[in-house]
């Protein structure tokens, strides 16, 4: 008994490393989009990647034949719009002050906080604005190429558009009507295209200004 | 080409951009994370099955104990029909 469980621990363990080793680049990669930090500088991306991570191994013997990326993929959207309401709900958190940055996020603040949190709440709290601490926080530091949009928009955006997820997949992941993500992901993509304070982006030749 | 998809593949061409440096202690953290989560779990499911064994047993003595399906004693004299 205790034999074929540790095999069984095994055999995950090894699966899990060579899922690992194949789609880490691209979730993270999907992460660093999400929070809009810079490629070089994302503990906040990695922090979420290894969560989602951390999840999709808890639950890898209930997969029963479902896609492990997709599973990830699902856990990085809905931990990421998790925290954007946290974010919005409690602006003023400590880790915003100082140069700290968010990488030193007291553990049992995120569990408190965590313990609040529901999932009904989601839509309205990534509706609004870009999030604040971030921002603030990272205020000396580069920046992602989707700093400009809020939370909502870069998580339909990088859905459908990095990820390659169907409109409709996308609105019920996040409890949205069809037609919304498909107005905040055309919105997305006109900001992104067209800068509103008159700074262009880096854009390929193929856009029409 | 219409000027719809021109827009989507500028879009998907910034947002691959440079792919962010995977690091190498990414595997053990969600390794360790996720044992323990697993953990965490088989303890709490451990922990419902002792209840649930605990409330049957004390459910099965008291029934053993008070009886009650058996017919309380009758507290009014039965009516005389025959003299």
């Amino acid at each position: 008994m205790h034999q074929r469980h540790v095999s069984k621990d095994a055999r995950r363990a090894r699966e899990f490393e060579s899922f690992v080793a194949g789609a880490a680049g691209r979730l993270l990669h999907a992460a660093t989009l999400l929070t809009a930090e810079h490629p070089d500088d994302n503990p906040r991306a990695r922090r979420l990647l290894a969560a989602a991570l951390a999840h999709t191994y808890a639950t890898w013997d209930g997969l029963r034949g479902e896609d492990p990326y997709a599973r990830a993929r699902q856990q990085l959207a809905v931990r990421f719009a998790r925290g954007a309401w946290r974010r919005h709900r409690a602006p003023s958190r400590p880790w915003s002050t100082g140069g700290a940055g968010p990488g030193q996020v007291p553990g049992a603040a995120v569990r408190q906080l965590r313990a609040a949190l529901r999932q009904a709440l989601l839509p309205q709290a990534l509706r609004t604005g870009a999030d604040a601490p971030a921002d603030r926080a990272g205020a000396g530091r580069p920046r992602g190429v989707l700093h400009r949009l809020t939370p909502q928009e870069r998580l339909v955006l990088v859905l459908r558009m990095y990820e390659g997820v169907a409109e409709e997949q996308t609105a019920a992941l996040l409890g949205l009507s069809v037609e919304r993500v498909h107005t905040i992901c055309a919105r997305a993509m006109s900001t992104l295209l067209h800068p509103p304070s008159g700074r262009t982006a880096s854009l390929p030749k193929v856009v029409p200004s | 080409m219409s000027r719809y998809d021109r827009r989507e593949a500028a879009i998907r061409q910034l947002l691959e951009g440079t792919p962010p440096v995977v690091p190498p202690d990414l595997y053990g953290e969600a390794l360790r994370r996720g044992h323990r989560m697993l953990r965490r779990r088989a303890a709490v499911r451990r922990v419902l099955w002792a209840l649930l064994c605990a409330v049957v047993l004390v459910c099965t003595v008291w029934a053993l104990s008070a009886r009650p399906w058996d017919r309380p004693p009758s507290d009014t004299t039965p009516s005389f029909t025959t003299w």
